[in-house]
């Protein structure tokens, strides 16, 4: 019987998922290798668990989602995350830094009706997670990589290096070294491909903190170009702000 | 068997939407009493999360409100940012915008007519079993989706929340050389969306039209995307900036969307089929007349040909970023400076699904003190509950599931963006 593959949405905006639908040439061959039993984005068909492997995207932000989490956990064989509101809490979690009550009376003038948590958090917050993708949104090719190797039972092969390394391999000039602009490839874990900096712009790190991200340093060096505190504070809280070596980072730098 | 003259139909969760909403209608001694789009997409706080950051932000965090449309966000972004600070884009950098939505109008049709409407019309549950028996149909509109994805990828650096729109310009802008590649492919694309136009001709659409108040852009020369007066055919006719003394938006408790109005009249929609019967006139003599070999008029009020104006504008936009291609001369810079001033800067364009409007106040120094979004799919949050409830009405001799069916394709017609909306809706159907 083909693996059984189910696609879940939290609090996001639907662009990790898409990127499996964005996934045009490698679709029908997907569909072939396994069976799509839950995917709502893209099927009426929906059927029951168990789940041979859960993508899961976006963070828990209302008390249902603590539950429907629970669920999914045991109806799945594997659970992997996909993308920087699953596995981080994503830019949501800037709620995380504020008064709640202060950002719902900013958007809605009835706020009793609004039920929500307090935190945005991540996935691996309430259940195990066998996996985590990293990315705002994440990339395609690696999405293939991660399905492709539950499929198969290995390691996904995703490199944990930096952005850094990615512009070496594609010969971008480093954007810091000859432009003076400011650049979080250094902390930011890969999988997009260098894009801001082949594009003359520094790393926003939307993909996240690589493993041992020295954010101390790259801040020193910010600062000798000229960024200030508030904007260190500002770079390191955005779409990944809740992960831990970025929020520290952000909190070195006051308000 | 007839139906029992009082019941409630659910659907749960929405398929084949962005973002999760419900639907809830109730029928009592063979009358449509209520009619509920319930949007449960849990609130993410948008505009108060965009108080106290960089004026030069605002577009990266607003793509991420909605990964089908993220150009939307970032256009509507940088063009009130623009109107906040004085300036203006104009020439080549201007075309280049106009470029990079037409590959999102592309894409998010494509998308739209292909895997998550067309389903409804042939009976499948999904593009993925509809393309066993319709291969070519299927391959076709997965390869419009790539071209349109190709053009962002090579203007914006990727296609889900792009990184190279900025206020005042772009990051980086191609050479002529490097967007030829993407006139290839668009003359092809475009054939193939004309081919798959005269299929989308010849599926059955049911008899059902409403008499809608649409809402559009109106450009003095062009069919409408990132400038224009919001016009209506109920007779509005205001500058982008005059946006909240015609409409409003209000609260209601079974949604985390807000609801929007037009101040004093109630519903109104926006999306294709309000921009197509507001600008028919703007599309070039070719295309009218290809809409035309397929039975448009001038004016469509019938949601579920919605699928057939998608398919229009999708052609429409191949033919659009073939002229800017071939149109365009590299500027000298990519961006044109901005110089920081306090002030308050509106944007509204044209959404794949509607028009998109941002406010933003922001201070001397850039930093943004208040900030207003308004996305298609509130707009049009009250329409479809009065399309569920016109089209439930006719449809009472219906069982339970044929019904709610019937339900789903109102709501899949207007191409719900759900996650947008919240601050946007959730649909279960009683029979009572």
């Amino acid at each position: 019987m083909a693996p059984r593959l189910a696609v879940w949405k939290f609090a996001s905006c639907d662009g990790c998922q898409l990127s499996l639908l964005d996934c045009e040439s490698e679709l029908t061959s997907l569909a072939g290798a396994l069976e799509i039993a839950y995917f709502p984005e893209a099927s009426s068909s929906m059927t029951e668990g168990p789940y041979d492997l859960s993508l899961v995207e976006g963070s828990v932000t209302t008390p249902r989602d603590i539950e429907r989490i629970g669920e999914i956990r045991r109806r799945s064989r594997h659970l992997v995350t996909i993308g920087a509101c699953a596995t981080a809490g994503g830019i949501q979690a800037l709620r995380n830094f504020a008064h709640l009550e202060a950002f719902v009376a900013a958007v809605y003038a009835s706020p009793q009706y609004i039920e929500t948590l307090a935190t945005s958090t991540p996935i691996s917050a309430h259940v195990p997670v066998d996996y985590e993708l990293q990315g705002c949104p994440i990339d395609k090719v690696q999405l293939i990589e991660v399905i492709c190797a539950f499929l198969v039972g290995r390691k996904p092969a995703i490199a944990a290096h930096s952005v850094c390394i990615e512009c070496k391999r594609r010969g971008v000039p480093c954007v810091m070294v000859t432009r003076g602009t400011a650049c979080l490839g250094p902390v930011t874990h890969a999988g997009c491909g260098a894009i801001c900096p082949s594009f003359q712009r520094g790393c926003y790190g939307c993909f996240g903190p690589m493993e041992t991200a020295n954010t101390r340093s790259l801040a020193r060096r910010c600062r000798d170009l000229g960024a200030t505190s508030q904007e260190l504070h500002r770079v390191f809280r955005t779409f990944n702000a809740a992960a831990e070596p970025f929020r520290e980072a952000s909190e070195e730098h006051g308000e | 068997m007839t139906p029992p003259p009082t019941r409630t139909i659910h659907v749960e969760l929405l398929t084949r939407v962005e973002g999760e909403g419900a639907l809830e209608l109730r029928i009592e001694a063979g009358k449509v009493t209520a009619a509920e789009l319930r949007i449960f997409e849990p609130p993410r706080f948008f505009e108060a999360l965009l108080r106290g950051r960089a004026y030069t932000e605002a577009p990266d965090i607003t793509a991420r409100i909605c990964g089908i449309c993220p150009i939307a966000y970032q256009m509507g972004a940088v063009h009130a940012m623009e109107h906040a600070l004085g300036i203006g884009v104009t020439g080549p950098l201007r075309a280049l915008r106009r470029l990079l939505y037409c590959g999102e109008w592309i894409e998010s049709h494509a998308l739209h007519v292909v895997m998550l409407h067309a389903p409804d019309f042939l009976g499948y549950p999904d593009a993925i079993r509809m393309a066993r028996d319709h291969t070519d149909l299927v391959t076709r509109g997965l390869e419009l989706k790539r071209t349109g994805n190709e053009i962002i990828r090579v203007l914006g650096g990727r296609e889900i929340h792009p990184i190279n729109v900025r206020v005042g310009g772009f990051y980086r802008i191609p050479s002529p050389s490097e967007l030829q590649p993407l006139a290839e492919r668009l003359r092809r694309a475009r054939e193939q969306a004309i081919g798959m136009l005269e299929w989308v001709s010849t599926l059955a659409f049911p008899q059902f039209e409403r008499d809608y108040e649409f809402v559009a852009l109106r450009h003095p020369d062009e069919y409408p995307m990132n400038e224009g007066r919001i016009v209506s055919s109920g007779g509005i006719d205001v500058a982008i900036a005059e946006y909240e003394t015609q409409f409003e938006e209000r609260q209601v408790a079974r949604s985390t969307a807000l609801q929007s109005v037009i101040k004093g009249r109630g519903s109104y929609l926006v999306g294709p089929l309000a921009r197509f019967s507001l600008n028919f006139d703007r599309l070039p003599l070719d295309v009218q007349a290809l809409a035309r070999e397929t039975g448009l008029g001038p004016v469509c009020r019938n949601p579920f040909k919605s699928i057939l104006v998608r398919t229009i504008e999708i052609v429409y936009a191949c033919g659009e970023a073939l002229r800017l291609i071939e149109g365009y001369e590299m500027p000298e810079r990519a961006s044109i400076e901005a110089p920081l001033r306090a002030g308050v800067g509106q944007g509204c364009t044209e959404a794949p699904r509607g028009i998109c409007h941002h406010r933003y106040e922001i201070d001397a120094s850039g930093t943004i003190l208040g900030a207003r979004i308004v996305p298609p799919t509130s707009q049009n949050q009250l329409t479809i509950e009065e399309d569920l409830r016109d089209l439930a009405a006719q449809n009472l001799h219906l069982d339970d599931d044929a019904l709610r069916a019937r339900c789903e394709q109102v709501i899949r017609n207007h191409d719900p963006c759900i996650s947008c909306s919240a601050h946007f809706l959730k649909l279960r159907v009683h029979r009572g």
